[in-house]
Parts: structure tokens; C-alpha cells; sequence
């Protein structure tokens, strides 16, 4: 289904038009092989890269594209209403700019024409085998030796694992709790990085992820981003850009769904009519339809207060948390009206319903979400 | 080098398509787009400039909605373009429309013209060496393959049974296959940029020709009639009762296939 969206500028326009070619062209297409194969679609993340779409809402002085929050999101919403693992990847590389986007040394930030630029592909390094959502709790240690820091540890579930060009690490350099976490940019050919074997995932199979073991990894001390001890406010912070494009994530997966599944009840008939015109299954789409609107409705005003430099971290946690769950719900449903086609993979729905499952968990669980935002009427 | 591609806006041929009331192409309606060959000449242009250096610039002959198309062949990254706009140019045939190309392109001076072997409207494959007669040039047509060497230029002629190799020096035209490269996407910077690129716009007037040699008054030939291509006739069933492969032998040879 075509969208009606009200969009910021002319060229937001042009971009939207850009990456609606190149989903259609490029990623829908293949989508299917790639999955079957297990295998990241690394070519076609560079295409994206080539087209700008690596470092959308990154200044355009380091090589971005310089546009808000709701534009690049609709970009994502885009590419992920024809291939979740590919908007992902876009997701996660874009998260994987922001801590040295915004807390680089000078020398740092010498880098990011070529991170933001789509050459090179970044990942994100939080989760530990012991600890998802007490990112706090974290064991990876840094230890300061002469001119360099020596990573030891392991990290669980990293998309790009295998991938990746370079890995925002976050270890301990200090004691204790959320003020001992530091954030550091390590090239992935550095000696003493392993990562092991991919997760055989439920979903997302075209996006490998798998635990990485820091075997005494030198990393040059100026590669620290940030204050020592700051590492953890900035992957909080990360985060909450994060959760946006999850939560956009969530609605391009549920709008595939919601139209395939429009689409089979319009042809399919059952007792002499379409079904889509049996009221409970019209109701069910309605609904479906309804909830998707509501989820891009959310995330973008979400966006929008990011756009402006107000507070939005909330609302993030608001827009991630209700837009993953109407997919799971939305994807779910879809499945349901294909009936028996809905559950075998001649047709993408029980993909998408396996993929859905996912965006619930990464990022903050949604029950991580969920504390966030009752954490905030709390003190309110 | 200065290059030259020629890019013609055509309908998608993707969609639904049709002629207009007077026996020309309906363009008015249609969902236009780049002749998908002519991105083929695009790529190899800029691949040349990558090279050797120089200028790409992008000629069209169309009317006003073509502008759509020049921006989006801009957006993958040639300099400038030349747009070719005229009332009087309507029913042009492939003999005017080649009169006006070579006479836009003499304003020019290019060391290679660069074409598509074919357009997905027209479809006369004519057009690449007509302009070459008219300016004198050489015409390497049909390429697969397309290699510089100074002034000197070689191509893969493809052909049904395989290739020839044709040299030429330059200036000369040449017409690319889909086969040679694969074209690139435009970025989202190219896109903003190809928005401040120079279109120069030309009319008949400023190339030296009159109304009456182009356009319906000037063609060579008159589209008096058309018809719409037959359906598909259903085919023959052959079923399998046992002696299935005899039947088939029998059905192929009978209409001489073996
Ligand atoms: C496909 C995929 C890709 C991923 N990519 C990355 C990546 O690139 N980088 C990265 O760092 N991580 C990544 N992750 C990890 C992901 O962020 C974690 O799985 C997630 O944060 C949850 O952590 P956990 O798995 O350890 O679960 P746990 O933290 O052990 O949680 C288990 C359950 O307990 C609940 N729970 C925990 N604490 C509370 C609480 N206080 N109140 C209520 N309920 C609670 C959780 O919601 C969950 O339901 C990825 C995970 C997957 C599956
Ligand atoms: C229904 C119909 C009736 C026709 N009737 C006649 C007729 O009566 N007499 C007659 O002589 N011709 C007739 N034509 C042909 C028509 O005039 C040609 O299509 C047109 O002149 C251009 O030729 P082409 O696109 O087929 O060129 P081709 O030779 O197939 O195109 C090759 C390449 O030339 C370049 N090119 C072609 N046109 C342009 C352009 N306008 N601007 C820039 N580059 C260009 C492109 O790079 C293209 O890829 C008719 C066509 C149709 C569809």
C-alpha cells in the first residue's frame, strides 16, 4: 500500500523515492536466497552505503546525509517493509556512529566520513553472556597498559559479529556499577578478537550474530571515546536513538504483513466470496491496519521531539515498546488470515511473524522499556 | 575526454503503453523513465571520466516532462546537460530527430558520443549511426565491450554468433548493450546535487533549423495506421497416455522444429 506521509522537505522526498528504488530493486528480490543461505547480505549493505543511506542523520561536515530523525526513520520503516535484515543492519550501523559522532576526540571523528560514509560496516558491543539487560553489571574488562588498553572478556549476540569493520566495545576500566563502564572503537582485525560460531536464531537468518571472545585485545589508549568512565551514560544514550529505529524497524515489518495479508483476502475465496469480505476477517484487517497507523503515528512524534532537541528518551522507550508488540500482534494476525498458508514458507508472513519476535527483545527488552517509562511517572 | 551520452525519455515499458490520437507515441500520460539502455551509456561515460578525466554532459531531445528524466541521469553523476525542447519538434521521424541530435552535438564538440544500441519506444536502432553519417564520425555500434586508449577507441561488436572487434579513433559514436556494465544507483547526494547542475535549454531556432524540416511537417514517413498485436494463440496440449514422448517427436516435427 502506497503511504500518504506529510514529509519535512522536497528532498526528504526524493530520498523516501531513492530507498523505495532500491528495496524494491535490490532487496526484495533477494531477500528470500539470503535467508534460505543463512548469509549477510554484505554487497547489498554497500549499495546502501553507496547510496547514503549508511549515515542518514549524521552531519553532512563528516559525510552524513544531515536529515532529522523522522525522515530517516521513514527511510527504515521503508526498507524494512521489504527485508527486516536489511533495515536492521542500517539500524544497527547507525547506532554503532553515535558514540563516536558524539563524544569523539577530534582524532576520532577523523574516521567518521568513512563509518558514516557506508564503506565500512560497525557494530555494537553491550551484551555479555551473564547480563542483557543489566548492561550495568557488564564483566569485559580494559585495562590501562602503557600507551594502550588490553580487552578481556566476552560479548553474546552481536549482529555483525563476523561482519563488522569495527566494534564499539563497552568494558570496565574502573570499579563497579554504571560509572566504571568506558566505551572503545576497535578495529576488527585487531589481534585476539574471536568471534564464535552464529546463533541459530529463530529469525533474522540473513544477519548472523554471535558471541565474540576479547582475547587480550591492545587497543591504542586514543581510541577511548569519551571521558573514562563515561561509557555507559553514552551507550544509554545510543540506545535511545536506538529504539527509535527498532520501533521503525517494527512498523515497515508490520505494514509487509498487514498488505500481504490484505492482499490474500481480496483473491481468496471461501464459501463463494472474497474472505475479506466475511466482517470477522475484515474487522481483523481493520484492526491490523489501524494499529500499524497508530505505531508510525507514535514513533515519528517520538522523532520529532528528538528533531527538536527536546527530552525524548520516554517517548522512545514508548514508540520501541508499543510498535514492537503490534508487530508481534500485526504478524501474528497475518499468518492467521492465510490459514494454512500463512504457516508454511511458500508465503513470507511466518517469516515476518519470526522476525516480529525478535524486535520485542533487542535493545531493551520491552519490559526493560516498560520500567523506563514507569520509572518516569514515578518521579514525575 | 569530452563525452556526450544521449538519453531519450521513453515510456515505461514495464506499463501500460499505447499511441496517441495522432499515431505518435503517447508520452503525455505514460509513466516515463530513462530508456533503460541509455543508463548503460550513462555508467560507461562516467567510468571513461574515472579514467581519463574530462566532461560527461547528457543530451535530450524530448519535451517539457524529459526534464524528470535529465535530472535523474544527472543524479548518477554526469556534469551537465543539454535539453532540446521545440513545439514544432511533435512526429519528429528518426531521420529529423537524428538532424537535431547532430546539430545539438555539433554545439558541443565531443570526442565520444555515447548511445544506447536501442530505445525501448522507437526501437529503430538507427539512430547512432545516422548521427555518425551526418557528423562525419565513425560508428561503433552495438557494443558489449568498450576499451580507451588515447584517441583511440575499440569496442565488442556484439553479434548472434559472438563478437567482432571494431576500432575507430575519435570523434566517434558508440552504442552500448545492456551487456556491458552495470549501471550504478544514484546517492542521495547526487540526487541534491543534480539539482544545481546546468540544463541548457535549446530550440530549433538556436540550432539553425526550421520548423517545417522536423515534426510532422518535416517527416520522411507517415504512421497511417496501427494495430494491436495479436493475443498468444493457446498452443497444442500433448497428454502423457503412455506413448507421451511419441507424441511429442510427432508434434515437433510436424511443425518442423527437428
Ligand atoms: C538477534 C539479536 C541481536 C542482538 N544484537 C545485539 C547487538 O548487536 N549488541 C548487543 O550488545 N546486544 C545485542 N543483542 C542482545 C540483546 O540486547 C539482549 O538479548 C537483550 O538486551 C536482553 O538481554 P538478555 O538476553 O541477557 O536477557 P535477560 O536480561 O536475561 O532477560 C531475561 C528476561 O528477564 C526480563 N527482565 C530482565 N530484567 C528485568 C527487570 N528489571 N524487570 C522485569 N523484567 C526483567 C527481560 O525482559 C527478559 O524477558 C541481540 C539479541 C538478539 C536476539
Ligand atoms: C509508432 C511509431 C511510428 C513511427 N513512425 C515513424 C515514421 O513514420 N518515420 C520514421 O522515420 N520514424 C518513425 N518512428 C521512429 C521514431 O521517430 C524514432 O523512434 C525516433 O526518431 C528516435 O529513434 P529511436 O528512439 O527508435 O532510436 P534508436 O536508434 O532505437 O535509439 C538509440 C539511441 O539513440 C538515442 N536517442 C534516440 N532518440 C533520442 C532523443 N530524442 N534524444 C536523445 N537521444 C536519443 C538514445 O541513446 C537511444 O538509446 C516511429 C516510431 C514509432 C514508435
Amino acid at each position: 500500500m502506497t503511504i500518504d506521509r506529510v514529509l519535512p522537505t522536497e528532498e526528504a522526498g526524493d530520498l523516501l523515492d531513492l530507498a523505495t528504488e532500491l528495496a524494491d530493486n535490490e532487496l526484495a528480490p533477494k531477500a528470500a536466497d539470503y535467508e534460505a543461505r543463512r548469509e549477510f547480505p554484505r554487497e547489498l549493505v554497500r549499495t546502501l552505503g553507496r547510496a547514503g543511506l549508511l549515515g542518514l542523520p549524521y552531519p553532512e561536515e563528516v559525510g552524513g546525509a544531515g536529515q532529522p530523525y523522522e525522515v530517516y526513520l521513514q527511510v527504515l520503516e521503508i526498507l524494512a517493509s521489504r527485508w527486516l535484515v536489511a533495515a536492521e543492519a542500517v539500524s544497527v550501523h547507525t547506532l554503532s556512529c553515535y558514540p563516536v559522532s558524539t563524544a569523539g576526540s577530534e582524532q576520532l571523528r577523523k574516521l567518521l566520513p568513512d563509518m558514516v560514509g557506508g564503506e565500512l560496516l560497525g557494530a555494537y558491543c553491550l551484551s555479555e553472556p551473564q547480563g542483557g539487560s543489566d548492561a550495568a553489571a557488564l564483566t569485559t574488562r580494559a585495562v590501562r597498559d602503557g600507551d594502550a588498553y588490553v580487552i578481556t572478556g566476552t560479548k553474546a549476540w552481536i549482529t555483525h559479529a563476523h561482519d563488522a569493520d569495527y566494534f564499539n566495545v563497552f568494558a570496565r576500566t574502573g570499579g563497579p556499577g554504571p560509572g566504571g563502564i568506558s566505551c572503545l572503537l576497535v578495529d576488527a582485525n585487531t589481534p585476539g578478537i574471536v568471534p564464535q560460531a552464529p546463533e541459530r536464531t529463530m529469525g533474522l537468518h540473513a544477519s548472523p550474530i554471535s558471541q565474540i571472545a576479547f582475547d587480550g585485545v591492545r587497543v591504542p589508549a586514543d581510541r577511548l571515546v569519551g571521558e573514562e568512565g563515561a561509557g555507559f551514560s553514552l551507550a544509554m544514550r545510543a540506545l535511545d536513538s536506538g529504539r527509535l529505529g527498532i520501533a521503525a524497524c517494527a512498523v515497515g515489518l508490520a505494514q509487509a504483513a498487514l498488505d500481504h495479508a490484505v492482499g490474500y483476502a481480496r483473491e481468496r475465496e471461501q464459501f463463494g466470496s472474497p474472505i475479506i469480505d466475511f466482517q470477522g476477517l475484515g474487522f481483523m484487517l481493520a484492526d491490523m491496519a489501524t494499529q500499524v497507523s497508530a505505531a508510525r503515528a507514535l514513533t515519528l512524534a517520538a522523532a520529532r521531539l528528538r528533531d527538536h532537541g527536546r527530552p525524548y528518551a520516554v517517548e522512545a522507550a514508548k514508540a520501541k515498546l508499543f510498535a514492537t508488540d503490534m508487530a508481534m500482534k500485526v504478524t501474528t494476525d497475518a499468518v492467521q488470515v492465510l490459514g494454512g498458508y500463512g504457516y508454511v514458507a511458500d508465503h513470507p508472513v511466518e517469516r515476518y511473524m519470526r522476525e516480529a519476535k525478535v524486535l520485542q527483545i533487542v535493545e531493551g527488552t520491552n519490559q526493560i522499556q516498560r520500567m523506563v517509562i514507569s520509572r518516569s511517572l514515578a518521579k514525575a | 575526454m569530452n563525452i556526450v551520452v544521449l538519453v531519450k525519455q521513453v515510456p515505461d515499458s514495464g506499463s501500460e503503453r499505447g499511441l496517441a490520437g495522432d499515431n505518435t507515441v503517447e508520452r503525455q500520460s505514460a509513466n516515463n523513465v530513462i530508456n533503460e539502455m541509455d543508463e548503460y551509456a550513462i555508467e560507461e561515460a562516467l567510468r571513461i571520466q574515472a579514467a581519463e578525466g574530462g566532461e560527461v554532459t547528457i543530451l535530450t531531445m524530448g519535451p517539457e516532462r524529459a526534464a524528470e528524466s535529465i535530472r535523474k541521469a544527472l543524479s548518477m553523476g554526469p556534469d551537465k546537460a543539454v535539453h532540446v525542447i521545440d513545439d514544432a519538434l511533435h512526429g519528429s521521424c528518426a531521420l529529423s530527430t537524428s538532424k537535431v541530435l547532430a546539430a545539438a552535438l555539433g554545439t558541443l564538440n565531443p570526442d565520444l558520443v555515447i548511445a544506447g544500441a536501442e530505445s525501448t519506444d522507437g526501437r529503430v536502432q538507427v539512430m547512432p549511426h545516422m548521427i555518425a553519417e551526418r557528423l562525419g564520425i565513425a560508428a561503433l555500434t552495438g557494443a558489449r565491450k568498450l576499451t580507451v586508449d588515447g584517441g583511440t577507441l575499440t569496442i565488442e561488436r556484439q553479434t548472434e554468433e559472438g563478437y567482432e572487434v571494431v576500432t575507430a579513433a575519435t570523434p566517434a559514436v558508440v552504442s552500448v548493450w545492456d551487456t556491458i556494465n552495470e549501471p550504478r544507483y544514484p546517492s542521495f547526494k547526487g540526487i541534491m546535487a543534480a539539482k544545481k547542475k546546468p540544463v541548457q535549454t535549446l530550440a530549433l531556432a538556436d540550432l539553425g533549423i526550421e520548423a517545417g524540416e522536423v515534426g510532422f511537417a518535416g517527416a520522411s514517413s507517415e504512421v497511417v495506421e496501427h494495430a494491436k498485436r495479436p493475443p498468444r494463440q493457446g498452443g497444442q496440449k500433448v497428454a502423457d497416455d503412455g506413448n507421451g514422448g511419441a507424441a511429442l517427436v510427432e508434434f515437433l516435427s510436424s511443425e518442423k522444429f527437428v
